[in-house]
């Protein structure tokens, strides 16, 4: 992939001037602010920017298609010589699933759970009589063959709960394919996978657009996710182009100061420092959901005023040992050692100042605080349980605790729904910093937030540690995230610990098995690296 | 020979088919027999909760003032004479004697035998409850049968073509309507119909009295205004709930994904929504399929229906314990089977159930 882009071929989408407004707080705001976009047949556009830049809705209006609550008040968007800002209902309806596909973020979410999958995967092709149902079918086998999913010869007959994520983005690329549409829009396809999984995604997804010449828009915020599918890359940002180059010349010159700040995130890193008084441990943990065994044999301890990085893929168990230290889910079996002394495996039977010294901050800060309290309220709560602060002295403190976190007094009588997302985590980080704790444990906290922001959280984390000689247990799946914060990394798969020491040892070689496959998942800012990924594992 | 050969191929043929297909048939008997335990299951419990009602039913109707032998004695009687009554009818024992001879007997398929028509003269003109429960039970269950086939199918079409047309005028009209049938008290519905359909014009009768005589043309001829009252009542809440599942889905991102696949706006409402609706829209059909059983007793009384509902009512004003007691139970078992129908209609259309990983 990534040629340059070739101006001989036909244009395949125009769209000129787009503008669209959304609807919210009872008034109209402009979301897309006249963006032009264009894209020939075969090309495959890049298209990234921050949650809020207004990419997937632009991505959607490619197919004339506005959201509930947005409309398109003007420009034009020609495809293949129709203007869809202007087209009827109808004749959209005629392109969609045929000509023009689209593939969604979250596959769990975007297939109908009541039907098997080969019928949803043929259903546009045979709405429109593209060819018989039967051949169909059999195609789309052929597809789910091509984009190697495990016995594509009845994965068909199953329904969509019944087959795992990676798998269902892929089935969902088939579903595209199936009426071999001459534009395919990939909104966020791998977002919510992991790093193994969407490797192979990815190379499933490029292959098959590559093989059939479709072009694609890929919507994503991951830049070196982008820079192995694209040709060329567009930057968005409030709803207006940024700047737009050929993936190669974007990757090593971009001009605009935004998209040089976007680039540089990744280059955070701390650097590890050994630490040798142990706060809190847990020796050969084994816990259970009822049945399910989810952890055996784990044993990790956090060396005080350090940072020890747990990473994995989702289920490995990595919040599950969260839930054992605070004691939210008891051990089966193990112990779990606090300052040198046995602390209780209930947290029922744990004392207030043992609360006291370990708290936490989640993925979700949107989930994680009452919609209907003030931060005051909030971050006030912890200071009068564990500290007994009422009245001014509390108030005092709150404001105090904003200003640690960069905030100041004026956020005290807001509510969480007024607040921006980095603002709400930084609040959850007040919450727990309220109560004096040693150790916080910090699950995927920053996975749901933009890179910008992500950098932010990270930063203030660690000014923070270095204050006031906090004690981090780091849950994570995020390899950039894991080398700018960490001192320690414990990689972990299926419930057991693979391998955990040093930042500086887990990261270099000789690697067991399992963290290698781990580390070489994560996609690099290198056009190069997957084909290059892909060589490397086959040979 | 060549035959033979023929034959011997094919059932080569199909004997690797089956062979083919036989895991899958296989796994499709254990997800059957997965869910036949599950609705096993659920039955069992729903005799369970019968057998709680019992005890509820006995137990509130023990609460009742006065009984039966006071009722027909009246108040001159001697104490003998009302002691002796009492006996006859079994009231002087224990309560939870009595309350175990009833469970038993209704075990065996016995609801007991009707108070009323015995009086202390020693003159036993009583009936078995059975004799009087069944009859009209029938014909609750006969005007309960056509308001609902009336009424569900109604209600459903209603609700998506409200979903479908949402926010349009129709879908106001449709809403007001029914928020207005709903609004009114049922024996003004009743009036009304009366008034307008058996008065001022003519079309139905204004009395639906029935008996085991009437012939079928003729006994619908009869609960049609009943059966339009009670269609008037429950349409709403089944439409609304309908709309309202329906309505609730069309945010999903699956939805969005159909439409962007091209499909058309009923397509999208019929397809990919109300597949995924069944569970909730049972449920209410359920609740008020429950209504017109237990429910009805007004409607029968303008009427003149010879249903269940008057028959409960005229046994507790006789204080007739074994009737009050059979129609209990029978309106508590009504409730528990259909909700357990309600159940089952999602379990079978829920695939993470039906098919489990």
């Amino acid at each position: 992939m990534t040629n340059e882009p070739d101006a001989s071929n036909e244009i395949l989408l125009e769209m000129r001037g787009i503008r669209i407004d959304g609807y919210s707080d009872e008034q109209w705001h402009p979301i897309i602010k006249g963006v032009d976009l264009t894209l020939r047949r075969g090309e495959i556009m890049g298209l990234i920017g921050e949650s809020g830049a207004g990419k997937s809705t632009l991505g959607k209006a490619a197919m004339g298609y506005t959201q509930p609550g947005c409309k398109l008040t003007g420009g034009s968007i020609m495809f293949d010589g129709i203007d869809l800002a202007k087209a009827s209902d109808r004749e959209k309806r005629k392109l969609w699933g045929t000509r023009i596909a689209y593939v969604a973020q979250s596959a769990a979410a975007s297939f109908n759970p009541a039907h098997r999958l080969i019928d949803q995967t043929v259903e546009s092709s045979t709405r429109r009589g593209i060819r018989p149902d039967a051949e169909s079918r059999a195609d789309a086998v052929e597809l789910f063959r091509a984009l190697q999913l495990p016995d594509p010869e009845t994965i068909g007959s199953r329904y969509p709960h019944q087959v795992s994520g990676g798998q269902l983005q892929r089935v969902m690329t088939a579903m595209a394919m199936s009426p071999r549409p001459d534009l395919i829009i990939f909104d966020e396809p791998t977002t919510a996978l992991d790093v193994t999984t969407q490797v192979e995604v990815l190379a499933a997804m490029r292959n098959i657009v590559e093989e059939f010449n479709t072009a694609a828009i890929y919507i994503t915020h991951d830049l070196a996710v982008v820079a192995q599918m694209a040709d060329f890359i567009q930057v968005l940002r409030y709803g207006e182009e940024v700047e737009q180059a050929p993936t190669r010349q974007m990757l090593t010159k971009p001009e605009m100061p935004y998209t040089k700040s976007l680039w540089s995130v990744r280059a955070l890193e701390k650097p590890e420092v050994k630490g040798e008084d142990i706060v809190l441990s847990i020796d050969h943990v084994d816990a259970a959901y009822g049945p399910l065994k989810v952890l055996h044999d784990v044993s990790i301890s956090l060396p005080r005023g350090r940072t020890v990085a747990v990473v994995g893929e989702s289920g490995s168990g990595k919040s599950t040992t969260a839930r054992v230290m605070t004691g939210l889910l008891p051990p089966l079996t193990g112990t779990i050692m606090f300052n040198g002394e046995p602390l209780p495996p209930a947290l029922k039977d744990r004392s207030k100042d043992q609360l006291q010294r370990i708290q936490m901050i989640y993925q979700m800060a949107d989930t994680a605080m009452n919609p209907r309290q003030t931060v005051e309220t909030i971050i006030g709560r912890p200071l009068e349980f564990y500290l007994g602060l009422t009245g001014k002295a509390r108030e005092e403190r709150v404001i105090e605790l904003l200003k640690m976190i960069e905030l100041d007094g004026s956020f005290l009588d807001r509510l969480p729904s007024e607040l921006s997302g980095g603002q709400k985590q930084r609040i959850c980080i007040a919450r727990a910093l309220a109560a004096k704790p040693d150790i916080i444990i910090c699950d995927e906290v920053t996975s749901a937030l933009d890179q910008i922001v992500q950098e932010g959280i990270l930063k203030l984390l660690l000014r923070l540690q270095k204050e006031f000689n906090i004690t981090y247990l780091f849950i994570t799946h995020d390899i950039a995230t894991v080398k700018a914060i960490s001192d320690e990394i414990v990689v972990m798969f299926e419930g057991k610990v693979v391998e955990q020491g040093l930042k500086s040892e887990i990261l270099s070689p000789p690697f067991p098995e399992y963290t290698q496959l781990l580390l070489s998942s994560v996609p690099e800012m290198d056009p190069d690296w997957l084909t290059n990924l892909l060589a490397a594992r086959s040979a | 020979m060549a035959n033979n050969a023929l034959t011997a191929s094919c059932s080569v043929r199909n004997f690797k088919k089956i062979d083919g297909t036989r895991p899958s048939v296989k796994q499709g008997n254990a997800r059957l027999n997965a869910v036949l335990a599950t609705i096993l299951k659920r039955l069992g419990l729903g005799l369970a909760t019968l057998f709680v009602v019992s005890g509820i039913i006995f137990s509130s109707i023990s609460m009742l003032p006065g009984d039966f032998s006071e009722a027909v004695l009246g108040q001159a009687a001697t104490q003998e004479t009302v002691a002796a009554f009492r006996k006859e009818l079994g009231l002087d024992k224990s309560a939870p004697v009595r309350y175990f001879e009833w469970v038993g007997s209704v075990l065996q398929g016995d609801l007991g035998t009707s108070f009323s028509g015995r009086n202390a003269s020693g003159q036993d003109r009583s009936r078995q409850v059975s004799d009087l429960v069944m009859p009209r039970l029938w014909n609750t269950l006969f005007l309960a049968g056509v308001t609902a086939l009336i009424a569900v199918p109604l209600a459903l079409f209603l609700g998506l073509t409200a979903a479908l047309y949402r926010n349009t005028a129709y879908d106001r009209i449709v809403n007001a309507l029914t928020l207005t049938t709903i609004s009114t008290p049922e024996f003004f519905v009743a009036y009304i119909l009366i008034l307008f359909l058996a008065s001022l014009w003519p079309v139905f009768p204004s009395l639906a009295n029935i008996d085991a005589t009437t012939d079928l043309g003729e006994r619908l001829y009869r609960v049609a205004l009943p059966a339009l009252t009670l269609t008037l009542v429950i349409v709403a809440h089944m439409m609304r709930m309908t709309r309202a599942a329906i309505i609730n889905l069309l945010a999903s991102p699956y939805i969005e994904m159909a439409r962007l696949k091209g499909a058309s706006q009923s397509e999208i409402i019929l397809k990919h929504a109300l597949p995924n609706a069944w569970s909730p829209i049972a449920t209410v059909i359920a609740f008020n399929l429950a209504y017109l059983v237990v429910g009805v007793v007004v409607v029968e009384v303008v009427f003149v229906y010879p249903g269940i509902g008057q028959l409960m009512v005229d046994a507790v004003t006789s204080r007739d314990i074994p009737v009050v007691q059979a129609c209990a139970l029978i309106f508590a078992a009504t409730y528990i089977l259909l909700n357990l129908t309600a159940d089952i209609i999602g379990i079978v259309t829920n695939p993470r159930l039906l098919h489990p990983r």
